[in-house]
């Protein structure tokens, strides 16, 4: 039998059925954070239950912490509500021996940037983590979801997630990726064609060269919105990029452990002849670079576009197009470099590692933020890539151009903490979610890639980065 | 009270009518009421932007109502049934949004299609996630806004949905995810019946992929 890669791992991790027909499979890490578990510890608490296999945990804090004026710790957050949160994770990590990076640790940072970064992300695994964009950790060939939190408690209980198998989906991008444009602006190309639940009940395996030729990060940023495609996971094939990437990270396998690990890793990858139940192509020669302009990630159009206009779309569409502009405080036909900004937002899971943020110095190096920006952030996805961006000398090089350079954490992608946009505040950010109010309540948001937020701050408004090559 | 391991059998109750397609969980419930470590308490702060007027936060009273919002509208005050278009739930995975909606009074949510993880999270709450047709969605709108208020009857263990105005229509639920419901069974309790045969599965686990058990 032909079987998918997504086949195999299920196969590998497939303990067997319940009593009542449902199907366990086995969880091979566990990442946690401070907001989807603490109701979860408490669940086991009342039931008298502990943690199957705590060595499978790991455990950051991200979410609700500030960016900045860490010095004081934990006693240094203002929300109260917040600051309970971060005791709580401190806590339950402490009473259950769980390896935890709490706000002192170098190591500490957004939960889907710091598994990977520490090899605690490796292929062939089975990973679940409280939080949607768990589909990230896909780019390493690991099977990842996002659950809710009583299947955080589930899983701590007994090392199993309840599932029904998924579908196999194929993404093929197809063609040559032309300068400018980056993951980002395929994964919004590949959303925009399918809508946001194109990919429902599916597990997307992406495919092609180009796909190949991505760095590990580049991966990891398609990976990461698989999620805002509807599906249940991302995939990505197994090859020596990835293993160059993690050979040598302080949780990968050594010596004859690692030369196992890569036998079976290797085997892993789909069979040639696989079949997936549905296919999808999408051409990336003449890709431009992306951007939304909606409040949910399909309402994407390409920089050069103007704003859609609902009278064009089918009736349901315009509906929702119509609030969407309306929301956005948007007409119809205006073309999207026209459109001023107020803030520009550099970070998230989805575009906050090193290469990001070399993509961002590279363009902003001797310019300067356009004088109508009422700020721009760069927040590094964990403490050490900010040690690393350091030692490059990008901190610099941003804050030059008049870039705030904060400490790790989810930031403005969420606006849990201070970092936010005001009623009606225009933004390009490097997020995953354009909703509604994510980013602060009126807010607007433009997803793009790192790229374009660099060109889009010094120009002031959305920007064509190739203009800027 | 937690608002775990809801049985849901059946159900009479109030349609209320939410013509919105894609709603997201960041809408459900907005991200400044996830800050709270308990699982209760979300109610009052469902679609809290869309609800009111003013930005809410927690603890926050004297709220303005939003007049325009449906949930607002007086007819649907006791609505225990939502009504809504396709991909319901998507984007985050916070089950703090079926928290909300059960607090709020829901049980039952009525859909031609959910995002995956929140419809997980639904069962694992008790909060039915019914999924029909576009047509059958189609059919019920109508009948609501016709009808100005349309209370209908949810049965679980047959499977369909009654009521005066409307022609039965039957759905289907995971035999397995429905007898769950109708029991009110302890998830974990189930699947930890099984803890001989997934620590000889963890076992031989162990010699396949043994680089996972190593010290970290
Ligand atoms: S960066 Fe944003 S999307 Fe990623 S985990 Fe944090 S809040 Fe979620």
């Amino acid at each position: 039998m032909n079987q998918t890669l997504f086949d195999k791992i299920w196969q590998l991790h497939f303990v067997g059925q319940r009593d009542d027909g449902l199907e366990l499979m086995y969880i091979d890490r566990h990442l946690i954070h401070e907001v989807t578990s603490p109701q979860a510890f408490e669940g086991l608490r009342l039931a008298n239950r502990m943690p199957w296999r705590k060595q499978s945990i790991l455990a950051t804090v991200d979410h609700s912490i500030p960016t900045r004026n860490r010095h004081n710790g934990v006693e240094g957050i203002d929300d109260s509500i917040a600051r309970e949160q971060v005791i709580t994770l401190d806590k339950n990590c402490r009473e259950h021996e769980i390896e935890y990076f709490d706000m002192h640790d170098e190591r500490q940072g957004i939960v889907h940037v710091v598994g990977p970064e520490q090899g605690a992300t490796l292929p062939g695994m089975t990973i679940v983590c409280g939080d949607s964009h768990t589909s990230t950790h896909g780019a390493f060939g690991a099977l990842a979801h996002g659950i809710g939190t009583s299947e955080v408690e589930h899983v701590l209980a007994t090392q199993c997630l309840v599932q029904s198998r998924s579908k196999n989906m194929r993404v093929e991008f197809r063609g040559t990726l032309p300068r400018g444009v980056s993951a980002k602006d395929m994964i919004l190309a590949l959303i925009r064609q399918i809508g946001t639940a194109g990919a429902t009940g599916h597990v997307i395996e992406y495919c092609g060269e180009s796909v190949a030729n991505l760095s590990v990060e580049g991966r990891m940023t398609i990976c990461n919105m698989s999620i805002e495609a509807g599906a249940r996971a991302g995939l990505m094939g197994i090859d020596n990029t990835l293993m160059n990437y993690l050979e040598g990270r302080p949780f990968s396998p050594v010596g004859k452990q690692w030369n196992d690990a890569v036998d079976v890793w290797l085997s892993l990858n789909s069979d040639v002849g696989a079949t997936y139940d549905k296919e999808i192509v999408v051409e990336i020669n003449d890709l431009a670079p992306q951007v939304s302009w909606g409040t949910n990630p399909e309402m994407v159009v390409s920089i050069d576009e103007t704003v859609p206009d609902p009278a064009s779309m089918s009736y349901e569409k315009a509906e929702t197009a119509q609030r969407a502009l309306q929301y956005m405080g948007l007409e119809p036909g205006v073309a999207m470099k026209d459109l001023e900004l107020d803030k520009i937002f550099i970070g998230s899971c989805t575009n906050a590692r090193i290469e990001d943020i070399r993509s961002v110095a590279a363009i902003v190096e001797g310019r300067r933020v356009a004088s109508n920006l009422q700020a721009a952030y760069v927040v590094p996805g964990s403490g050490l890539v900010k040690q690393q961006a350091e030692a490059e000398g990008l901190d610099e090089i941003v804050k030059a151009a008049g870039f705030e350079w904060r400490d790790p954490g989810c930031s403005m992608c969420l606006a849990m903490n201070d970092d936010r946009l005001y009623p009606e505040e225009r933004c390009a950010s490097t997020s995953n979610r354009n909703f509604e109010g994510r980013q602060g309540h009126l807010g607007r948001t433009h997803l793009v890639s790192p790229a374009t937020a660099a060109a889009s701050a010094i120009q002031g408004r959305l920007a064509d980065v190739r203009e800027y090559l | 009270m937690t608002s775990k391991h809801l049985k849901f059998i059946q159900h009479s109750g109030k349609v209320v009518p939410f013509d919105r397609a894609n709603v997201d969980t960041d809408q459900i419930i907005p991200k400044q009421f996830l800050k709270s470590i308990k699982r209760t308490g979300f109610g009052e702060n469902l679609f809290d932007a869309w609800r009111f007027l003013d930005e809410g936060y927690i603890g926050k009273t004297d709220r303005q109502e939003n007049p325009k919002f449906v949930l607002n509208y007086p007819q649907y005050h006791d609505a225990s049934i939502l009504l809504a278009r396709r991909n319901f739930g998507c984007g985050s995975s916070r089950e703090h949004a079926v928290w909300a909606l059960l607090q709020y009074g829901f049980r039952c949510v009525i859909a031609p299609s959910f995002a995956d993880i929140f419809y997980n999270n639904s069962l694992n709450n008790g909060l039915l996630p019914v999924t029909l047709s576009e047509t059958q969605v189609d059919t019920l709108f109508r009948l609501t806004y016709e009808n100005k208020t349309l209370t209908i009857e949810i049965d679980l263990e047959t499977q369909q949905i009654t009521g005066e105005k409307l022609d039965t229509i039957g759905f289907t639920i995971d035999p397995n995810r429905r007898l769950r419901l109708l029991e009110g069974l302890d998830e974990i309790a189930l699947t930890l019946k099984h803890a001989s045969e997934i620590q000889e599965f963890e076992k031989q686990h162990r010699q396949r992929m043994h680089w996972l058990f190593s010290s970290r």
